[in-house]
């Protein structure tokens, strides 16, 4: 019984980090693609959201934990509820707007699977430059202290460039979405 | 029995994960005619983008230079999204739709 145990531990050991990393990408994939392809924007946009927390599990896998973080906040929490918004605010279109025509599809894969190939090509084919020997763990004390110092010393000018910038954007998003109205 | 290449997840895997996503995205681009549709597909390629930049940044030596880096994408695509939406209601305050066919009064 023990001997079993210690076996399946040891299996789990090998191949838990593949099985999770297939799980959460085969999560990502799919509700992309389905994001693609739903007949309805607002499906659509829910299932971006399924899409979103995938990629930030895929980086709590890399061991970016707080990016993953961020990810939730800012997309999960903040784009998502934008282009909900957006929906709600527009969705007063004939259905044939709404769907995915057949035509456009078929133009859209002339430009999407060259892409794919031609990415996939590079990727497959190419001998990446890689840390020698094993990978380390990520550190326990996180990624969080790191990018806090890097973004206040080497990244300062782009930090507050960013500031800068999304003040910008607040108040241009503000005057515009006012538009003509008086 | 499995090749380890399958199992033992490494720098590759990541980057078809990401070239995917970014496919898909593309797709969602030129395939959606609703607007808010085409701002999805650009969401998805800018999350292929950083998905890169991460793994880079865990697999080579470029360390904590990746995720500074995708913070900052992140930031690019939230004030990009408001601005985007403020743009659409603008337009759809016009023209009553949102379909990219028809915003085409810049046409020279």
């Amino acid at each position: 019984m023990a001997e079993k145990i210690g076996k399946l531990n040891e299996l789990l050991a090998l191949y838990g980090p593949a099985i999770l990393f297939y799980g959460v990408a085969a999560l990502v994939i799919a509700s992309a693609a389905y994001a693609v392809w739903a007949k309805k924007i607002d499906h659509s946009a829910f299932s971006l959201m399924a899409c979103f927390t995938g990629v930030a599990a895929i980086y709590a896998l890399l061991g970016s934990d707080f990016l993953a973080v961020t990810q939730v906040i800012v997309y999960v929490g903040g784009i998502m509820i934008l282009i909900v918004f957006g929906v709600l605010l527009t969705d007063r279109l004939p259905v044939e707007f709404r769907q995915v025509s057949r035509e456009t599809m078929v133009q859209g894969m002339f430009v999407a699977v060259p892409v794919l190939v031609a990415l996939l090509w590079a990727v497959l084919g190419t001998r990446w430059p890689s840390l020698p020997g094993p990978l380390t763990a990520p550190a326990p004390e996180g990624t969080t202290g790191g990018i806090g110092k890097m973004l206040l010393t080497d990244y300062l000018f782009p930090f507050e460039f960013a500031s800068v910038l999304l003040l910008v954007t607040l108040v241009g998003a503000a005057r515009l979405a006012r538009g003509g109205r008086k | 029995m499995i090749p380890p290449a399958l199992y033992e997840i490494g720098l590759t895997h990541y980057l078809v994960l990401s070239a995917i996503l970014f496919a898909l995205g593309i797709l969602a681009m030129v395939s959606r005619r609703n607007a808010i549709g085409v701002l999805i597909g650009i969401e998805l390629v800018l999350n292929a983008a950083n998905l890169n930049l991460v793994a880079f940044g865990r697999f080579t030596t470029a360390g904590l230079q990746g995720p500074v880096f995708a913070i900052f994408v992140i930031m690019l695509a939230a004030a990009e999204a408001a601005i985007a939406l403020a743009i659409l209601l603008n337009l759809f305050e016009r023209t009553g739709s949102v379909s990219v066919d028809e915003a085409d009064e810049l046409k020279g």
